[in-house]
Parts: C-alpha cells; sequence; structure tokens
C-alpha cells in the first residue's frame, strides 16, 4: 500500500467523520432535548408519546400523510402521462411544458397564497373547508422537483422505439404505457414520489397562511407551548425523510447496476431517434 | 411455405411541413414476398414502412394487406410484426417474456405464451438465453430477439426497418442470410428497409430503389443491376464509370466498342455512360494511350484505376491475380464488355 493511498484514506475518513457529526449531531441534540424532563429534570417519552395522544398533533400528522399520498398520485397522474406525450407526439411544446413545471420555483409562497386566494373561493364552495384541498397547490409546487426526476428517467430510455415497438406488437396507449414505459423510469417515479413527499412534509407557509392545520404548523404552534414536543414531531419528520430516502436508494440500487451493463453494451451507431424519418 | 398475404400501397404521400418525404409511392407485393426498399437518406423509405406499420400517417394514399384497407387502422390493430433500426427489446423483461409480449396483449394463455416464444428462440438459435435480459446480449443476439418477437405474433407482414445498420459488418452478414433463411422459413410476406445495396441485393426477391420520395425501379436484384432504369438507379446501385459515348440506332459506341444501349438510354447523340467497373477491361500495351493511375487491394478482387487520353478516370475491376501485373503509371488500353450500357445526357 503507498503513502498517497493511505493518505487518500486518512483524508476519506477524516470528511466522512466531519460530515457525519456536521449532520448528525444536530438530529442527537434534538433526540436529547425531545427526552429531557425539563420540569423535574432526568428523562421522559413524554414528548414522544404526545404525537399520538396529542390529537390535534395526531391529526395533523394524519393530514400530512394523507397529503403527501394525495399529492404525490395528482402529480404523477398528470405529468407522467403528459411528458410521455409531450416527448412522442409534441416534442415542440417540450420547452413550454418544462418552463410551466419550473415556475413554480421563481414565485415566492406567499405571491402563491395571494394569488390562489380567489381560486381557493371556488376550490371551497365545491368541496369544503378541507385541509386536503392543499393538494391542489401542493402539486403545482413539487412539479419543478417531480418534474427534474421524470425527466431524467425518460431521457434514459429510447422512449419512442419502445412505445413503437409496444404498440407494434398489440399495445393499445395504456398498455404501452403501464406495461412497458412505466416500468423502465420507476426509479424516476420512486424519485419523484419521494422528494414530493418530503416537500409536502415540509411545506409551512402555504398551509398556515392559508389557516389550514396541517404538520409543520401544529409543530410551530406546539412550539410555542410544549417545546420538547415540538422538536421530537421535528425530529420525527427528518427521520422519515432520511428512511423514505433510504428506501429509495434500495429500491433504484438494482436498476443502477443494470443500468451499468446496459453501458458496457454498445449503443447503435446509426439509430435514428428523431427527426424526420428517412 | 407461404403464409403471406399480399401488400399494396397506393399513391401514397407524406409531407412534412416544407419537406414531401413521399411523393405518389405505389407499391405492390406478392404474398410471401421479400421486397427491399433501397435508397439514401431521406428517399422516404422508412416512412414507407412507418406508413405501412400504422406508425405514421400519410397525408394522401391508401395501404392494404390481403385486400383489407388499413389505411386508418391504428398500429396496434394492424397485426404487424417489425424490427427496429435501434435496439428495441423491453429492457425490463427477459428474453422469453420480450418474445411473448406481443402474444400477451392478445390474451394468449401463459403456457401458449412461453411455448411459442421457446419455437420463436429456437428459431433464431437463442434458446440459451431466454432468461437473460437485454443488456446481457450482444446487439446481434438483440436484433435476433427482435425478430423472434416480431414473428412470434404470426404478423401478416413483416417489416424490417434497417435492422442490420447498427451492427459490425461480420454480424451483419451473418443475421442478414439469417433474416432470409427464417423469412423463407415461414413465408412472411416482408419489407426490408435498408440503404445498404448488397444487403438489399443479397436477400430480397424484388428491390424497389427509391429517390426523393419515389420509387425508381423495382425489380429482381439481378435485373435491377443488369439493366438500370434510370440514371439514379444506375448509380446507386453499384459502383460505376461515366464514360463519353456516342449513340445511334440502339448502339453505343465508347472505349473503342460498340455495345448495346439499354432501354432509357438517349436516342442518339453524345452522352455518358454508365459502365461497372466488372464491364471495363484493361489490357497492359506499351503504345496505350491510357494510363494505370493506381491499383487498389480489395482481397480477392482488386480495381484498377486508368486514366483515358481524354483525362476521363475509368475503374475497372478485377481478380486480385490479373491485377498484380499493374503499376501506377504502367501505358494499357481500356475497353469495355459487349453488355448492354445506360448513356444519359452529358448533363445529366
Amino acid at each position: 500500500m503507498n503513502r498517497t493511498s493511505l493518505g487518500g484514506k486518512l483524508l476519506r475518513g477524516v470528511l466522512w467523520v466531519a460530515f457525519g457529526l456536521f449532520f448528525l449531531f444536530p438530529l442527537y441534540a434534538m433526540a436529547d432535548f425531545s427526552t429531557r424532563n425539563l420540569l423535574k429534570g432526568g428523562r421522559t417519552l413524554q414528548a414522544w408519546k404526545n404525537l399520538v395522544q396529542d390529537d390535534a398533533l395526531y391529526q395533523a400528522i394524519v393530514i400530512s400523510l394523507l397529503l403527501a399520498v394525495f399529492t404525490v398520485v395528482l402529480m404523477l397522474v398528470i405529468l407522467v402521462p403528459t411528458m410521455i406525450w409531450v416527448r412522442l407526439r409534441a416534442p415542440w411544446a417540450k420547452g413550454v411544458i418544462e418552463f410551466l413545471c419550473l415556475l413554480p420555483l421563481t414565485i415566492p409562497a406567499l405571491v402563491i397564497v395571494v394569488g390562489l386566494r380567489n381560486v381557493y373561493l371556488w376550490v371551497a364552495y365545491f368541496l369544503g373547508e378541507s385541509a386536503l384541498t392543499l393538494t391542489f397547490v401542493y402539486v403545482v409546487l413539487v412539479l419543478p422537483f417531480a418534474y427534474r426526476a421524470l425527466d431524467g428517467a425518460l431521457s434514459a430510455i429510447d422512449l419512442k422505439t419502445l412505445s413503437e415497438a409496444a404498440r407494434s406488437l398489440g399495445a393499445g396507449w395504456f398498455a404501452t404505457i403501464a406495461r412497458v414505459v412505466v416500468p423502465n423510469i420507476w426509479s424516476g417515479i420512486l424519485s419523484a414520489a419521494f422528494i414530493s413527499i418530503a416537500v409536502v412534509l415540509g411545506e409551512y407557509t402555504i398551509a398556515s397562511l392559508s389557516g389550514f392545520q396541517t404538520l409543520q404548523v401544529q409543530i410551530v404552534l406546539i412550539g410555542k407551548a410544549d417545546g420538547p414536543t415540538s422538536v421530537a414531531a421535528s425530529l420525527a419528520v427528518l427521520v422519515f425523510g432520511f428512511v423514505l430516502l433510504l428506501v429509495l436508494a434500495l429500491l433504484t440500487r438494482g436498476r443502477r447496476r443494470t443500468g451499468a451493463i446496459d453501458a458496457a453494451v454498445p449503443a447503435p451507431t446509426t439509430a435514428t431517434q428523431s427527426g424526420v424519418p428517412t | 411455405m407461404t403464409n403471406g398475404v399480399s401488400v399494396e400501397l397506393t399513391d401514397l404521400t407524406r409531407v412534412y411541413g416544407p419537406v414531401k418525404a413521399l411523393d405518389g409511392l405505389t407499391l405492390h407485393i406478392e404474398p410471401g414476398e421479400l421486397v427491399a426498399l433501397l435508397g439514401p437518406s431521406g428517399c422516404g423509405k422508412t416512412t414507407a414502412l412507418r406508413i405501412l406499420a400504422g406508425l405514421d400517417e400519410a397525408t394522401s394514399g391508401s395501404v392494404s394487406v390481403g385486400g383489407q384497407d388499413l389505411t386508418k387502422v391504428p398500429a396496434n390493430k394492424r397485426d404487424m410484426g417489425m424490427v427496429f433500426q435501434a435496439y428495441s427489446l423491453f429492457p425490463h423483461l427477459t428474453v422469453v417474456d420480450n418474445v411473448a409480449f406481443g402474444l400477451k396483449m392478445r390474451g394468449k394463455d401463459k403456457g401458449d405464451r412461453l411455448s411459442r416464444a421457446d419455437e420463436m428462440l429456437e428459431l433464431v438459435g437463442l434458446t440459451a438465453h431466454r432468461n437473460k435480459y437485454a443488456s446481457e446480449l450482444s446487439g446481434g443476439q438483440q436484433q435476433r430477439v427482435a425478430l423472434a418477437r416480431a414473428l412470434a405474433i404470426q404478423p401478416r407482414v413483416l417489416l424490417l426497418d434497417e435492422p442490420l445498420s447498427a451492427l459490425d459488418a461480420k454480424v451483419r452478414v451473418q443475421l442478414r442470410d439469417e433474416i432470409r433463411r427464417v423469412q423463407l422459413e415461414v413465408g412472411t410476406t416482408t419489407l426490408f428497409v435498408t440503404h445498404d445495396q448488397e444487403e438489399a441485393l443479397a436477400v430480397a426477391d424484388r428491390v424497389g430503389v427509391m429517390s426523393q420520395g419515389k420509387l425508381e425501379q423495382l425489380a429482381a436484384p439481378a435485373e435491377l443491376y443488369a439493366n438500370p432504369a434510370t440514371p439514379f438507379v444506375a448509380e446507386f446501385v453499384g459502383l460505376n464509370n461515366k464514360v463519353p459515348a456516342e449513340v445511334s440506332g440502339g448502339q453505343a459506341k465508347l472505349l473503342g466498342s460498340s455495345v448495346p444501349a439499354l432501354p432509357g438510354s438517349i436516342s442518339s447523340g453524345a452522352g455518358l455512360a454508365m459502365v461497372r467497373p466488372e464491364s471495363v477491361t484493361v489490357t497492359a500495351d506499351p503504345s496505350g494511350t491510357a494510363s494505370v493511375t493506381s491499383v487498389a487491394f480489395l482481397g480477392p478482387i482488386s480495381r484498377v484505376f486508368c486514366t483515358l487520353a481524354d483525362g476521363t478516370v475509368v475503374g475497372a475491376q478485377m481478380a486480385s491475380s490479373a491485377a498484380r501485373v499493374f503499376s501506377p503509371g504502367d501505358p494499357v488500353t481500356v475497353g469495355v464488355e459487349p453488355t448492354g450500357v445506360l448513356v444519359v445526357e452529358a448533363g445529366g
């Protein structure tokens, strides 16, 4: 073993420890604070028990999880077929769709709330004053992240050829998307879904300004009276996010390996992928 | 054995904005026949195939298969097997599942699907690879699986869209022969699109040469090669020399000989004769007015390039053993064998 590789390993080890401490220390501090008994001293799990025993907090957790699920489902139902359709049938619209999807990144949440107020009067009129109606605005909010994830996955496959092969073999459009396209962009769909969940579970401004009691709004409210419970809820959300990312990494690991094999196989040299056929 | 049906493309036109990709293409394919559409990039051959497959729509004209008008029928209802230029196996499915995919779409039960898929894999010699994924196969193997997949559904017409162009030369020849063997075995009417004249001449019953969206000539390979109907066909199919000639009374005088002028030639006067390199003769002659410019060794054959007295460069193809006697600068006499030649106007 030479000195360079030893030095490299040492540096890598030091960086691992430094970054580990940087990320884990706040989590440790949160765990420590959330288990402290501030009145009598010592340790208690009361703050963690409050996550399910405090009715308002429990309801907020359920609402946030439902919002995450509904947002992911609606986002996928809207975005996946649209992006496939644009790539196959309307490539001229790709720039417009991309611009529209990325637009929410550039608009402050406050402006979105003000802009959506009139729209939400109608939403409330038809669907009631449920916090779950935030699904619609959250779908808009996650579009930039979901678009990027799906766009990357779609770019990695020869969508045109695969869908034409499926259709020539007798598959209709629904079967083509469900049986051929979706299985081949699964990692992108998972990424889009998990990132969307993370965004929804972290969103505060819109929910708060709209007067809905989501998890983040409750955490802030509880934090004014009960610090440990508020921190316990925050830590739970963070750990949930980490677990989601871990699951994402595990689920897409096999596919990345397959991709590595794909890269080793020579690609067609004169494939006609776009433009006017000869 | 012939399982095929006839195919009729009638007056097909396809316009993409200012580009006319197909310009009144009419083509009839007999049941069980393999027709190759040959032409340079942009000539409309792939557009014609895609319209037949239902993957593109004609601006005008009609498509009929087995007497049934399919012009407005969607691709998934046409019962056509297609092999694409780009690798098109579904990456998430194994080889056997890829081959069985079309049968699954037709609602066949699992037993029938797998049995038919195995039968097709045996036909293309890939039974041992049935449980592999596309990423574990070579390019040639992937295209053979694609062929098995296209044939598994017992298509009415087999469509091959430059299936060999992504492969290296050796595999290309092997697979080309295999495609022909399999096609003859199953007897499916086949349309093969290629820009490689050797490929087209080797596998097809008839070859259609296309240029600028039009069919220039449709004929058996030997006929097409020997009697090109237009200057474009003569030039595109095989190498050609353009030699000054004089036409009169159906005969063309060139290189000191008089040979028959093919139909389509100018009726009289001076023109350019399209002469195949294998029809050119070169004789060592110290008093010859031509001289050897270069000799290209191509293995069993060689090409000897000579410059005539008027500056015209003519290439002759001969056995390498015969070409050994020539060196650059040697004086020679250049002649032509008495086969027919196409003579076009000097500006054409």
